[in-house]
């Protein structure tokens, strides 16, 4: 296989599940190694929550192996229909980063196969210094053949949920000082339309995994989105009564309830194909986070622009992100706050408001999410991720996607 | 009938593979065999992760008939009794090399052919001694009406197919239920190389979601997706005079 790797033309990159919403999941020569079909477990010790798998395996696949046996991730992005390859490669973080970190603190071995070494295993310990590039390395330094990965023990596949409703930024951190340490999920869901005083109104909504004992669901069949719609279902007017729906239908100030754990962590996973009520352009993504001093500052300063441009996405997600580590050399998250939201395709318009979004969050000294990304400079992706340098040293030589060329090779100006 | 004990020949092509998953998740017993034995050992351990019982793994290559017959007794022996079993095994010939190469289109014709047939009979001696169970073979949609494109496929799948319609005749008087599975497109190890039409591809876990509802109702024969019943009867009713002109 190291062979036929090396034997394409242009740098090729192992694909999973598609779900990164930029150019970092595809191939500088367009040619994949899809991963698809090697999802295979290797080995799984249930008494002790460790499993070796291919890297092919989805997260959902593994909780459907793991939950009832009383083992759940210990790291989840918004979604489970993303390989485990792809969570290491991202090094993907979820609403427990404050408690638990990124996905790569809880990758204990990992084994790659490199077109000039062969097969090379690496973990904190061993070949640390490949271990770290490929952490959220965006699957450039190798093919991964398996990943050794420690669950997390749950006594029940249900979350105690509680939901506050707040009217601003403001009460946005005052909330998340007082429960963050109190749940080990936290995130919110915040009107990005809001202006003036409520700029950052929305959903505060926190959860404990419950300790009732239920470890399974009667999983109820996901909806689908049949087609691609003519024209954007997202435009201004739907978007202003859908974030005013959103916001004024809890009306007590908080509400706590018993939910599965496929809502609470995987709302939107319940709409297949949930990306088609955009239409044929399609949509983008905008993930910054800013370290935490200047965050109320640059926080209420970026949506203050995007509410200005009317062109937000329904709802925007809010999340305060902790100061646990991440071994991984160009890991996103950093301790401050990180705000994630959608757009329409709009090209023009898109790209004059983010420069005016990067240059806020760049002087604020944060960064962007490169699995979210199609449009970061390399100027800003340089500065912000300066480790990236020895990332590109440990490249598999073979190996390129069009991000990476896109922020490493390009003129340094912008 | 609940399936608890499965015997899977070929246990490591994408369609068998995608079955047995399918099975692991209610707890199932399997007997696998199959050539690459690394293979086999990760995915016995695949299984057992999803919730299999049980997994025996056995190495045999189907090239070598003369040992199918042991081969089956001693898979069979694993389990003790046997609610399934699964012919799985095949590869997908070039066809202008085997019009070339009579070495290689004997070899081929072999295995997916005799190997096949020969690993039923084995299968139904034991099942006529159990008087229950399901045999389940795969066949092929090119088995239907040979093609200048994959001719030598279609009639060894061809061969097969004849001695499974004979065979569950016989079988049935038993109380034994012969499935034969008529796969289409399937985007598998074996297909791997083919550029497929998208829309016509099925994967190996739609074709095992067919088969486990197939060998639960059970279905005689299985056209799979269910498409390929109707493309294969406009196929089948062209008449030679202008079959002979076409390329399919």
């Amino acid at each position: 296989m190291a062979a036929a790797l090396a034997s394409g033309e242009g740098g090729t990159l192992a694909f999973g599940m598609g779900r990164s919403y930029g150019d970092s999941c595809m191939a500088e020569s367009d040619h994949v190694v899809a991963t698809a079909g090697f999802d295979r477990v290797i080995s799984a010790d249930w008494d002790n929550g460790v499993i070796v798998a291919q890297p092919g395996l989805t997260l959902g696949t593994l909780i459907d192996m793991a939950l009832p046996r009383g083992w759940f991730l210990p790291v989840t992005p918004g979604t489970k229909f993303v390989t485990l390859g792809g969570a290491v490669a991202n090094d993907v973080h979820g609403k427990n980063h404050h408690v638990a970190g990124t996905f790569g603190c809880h990758v204990t071995r990992l084994s790659l196969l490199r077109t000039d070494e062969g097969i090379v295993e690496c973990s904190p310990k061993t070949n640390a210094d490949l271990f770290q590039a490929t952490v959220g390395g965006l699957g450039l330094t190798g093919i991964l053949l398996s990943i050794e990965l420690q669950l997390r023990r749950v006594e029940s596949a249900y979350v105690d949920q509680c939901a506050i409703k707040f009217g601003g930024l403001d009460e946005f951190f005052a909330l998340s000082a007082e429960l963050d340490t109190r749940y080990e999920y936290a995130v919110a869901w915040v009107d990005c339309l809001a202006t003036g005083r409520q700029t950052g109104r929305g959903h505060y909504i926190v959860g404990n995994h419950a300790t009732d004992g239920r470890l399974r669901i009667a999983a109820p069949r996901p909806k689908s989105m049949p087609v691609d719609p003519p024209f954007s279902l997202v435009n201004g007017l739907t978007l202003k009564a859908f974030n005013a729906l959103y916001y004024h239908r809890q009306r007590a100030a908080r509400v706590t309830s018993v939910v599965g754990y496929d809502p609470f962590f995987y709302p939107l996973d319940g709409l297949l194909h949930w990306n088609r009520i955009y239409g044929r352009g399609g949509f983008q993504q905008y993930q910054c986070v800013v370290p935490f001093a200047d965050a109320p500052d640059a926080i209420r300063a970026v949506l203050s622009e995007i509410a200005r441009s009317t062109s937000g996405s329904f709802l925007a997600v809010l999340k305060r992100c902790g100061g646990i580590r991440s071994p991984g050399l160009l890991s996103f998250p950093l301790e401050g706050v990180s705000l994630a939201l959608d757009f329409a395709q709009r090209d023009a318009a898109n790209a004059s408001l983010f420069a005016r979004l990067d240059a806020l969050i760049h002087e604020a000294g944060g960064r962007l999410y490169p699995a979210k990304d199609a449009h970061m400079g390399a100027a800003h992706f340089q500065k912000a991720y300066p480790a990236w340098p020895r990332v590109e040293a440990l490249r598999d030589r073979h190996l390129q996607s069009r991000f990476w060329k896109r922020v490493t090779q390009q003129a340094t100006t912008s | 009938m609940t399936i608890k004990n499965i015997l899977i020949i070929g246990a490591t092509s994408g369609i068998a593979e995608a079955v047995a998953r399918r099975y692991a998740a209610s707890n199932c017993n399997f007997a696998l065999v199959g050539r690459d034995s690394a293979k086999l050992d990760v995915i016995a351990s695949d299984l057992t992760a999803r919730g299999a019982a049980h997994v025996s793994v056995q190495q045999w290559d189907a090239n070598d008939v003369s040992q199918a017959t042991a081969t089956v007794a001693s898979a069979w022996q694993n389990l003790a009794t046997v609610d399934l079993a699964l012919i799985a095994h095949g590869s997908l010939p070039e066809q202008a090399r085997a019009e070339e190469d009579l070495d290689y289109a004997i070899e081929q014709f072999r295995l997916n052919g005799e190997s096949a047939v020969v690993c039923m009979l084995a299968l139904a001696q034991h099942f006529r001694k159990q008087g229950r169970g399901t045999l389940a073979v795969i066949g092929s949609v090119a088995g239907d009406r040979g093609r200048p494109s994959n001719f030598l496929y279609g009639a060894a799948k061809g061969a097969v197919e004849d001695c499974a319609s004979g065979l569950r005749a016989s079988l049935f008087k038993q109380g034994v239920n012969l499935l034969l599975i008529k796969p289409g497109f399937v985007a598998t190890p074996m297909t791997a190389h083919l550029e497929l039409p998208g829309l016509l591809t099925a994967s190996a876990d739609q074709v095992a979601q067919d088969i486990l509802r197939a060998v639960g109702g059970g279905r005689d024969v299985l056209y799979t997706r269910w498409f390929w019943r109707w493309i294969m009867l406009i196929i089948k009713s062209i008449p030679v005079k202008i079959f002979k002109r076409l390329s399919l």
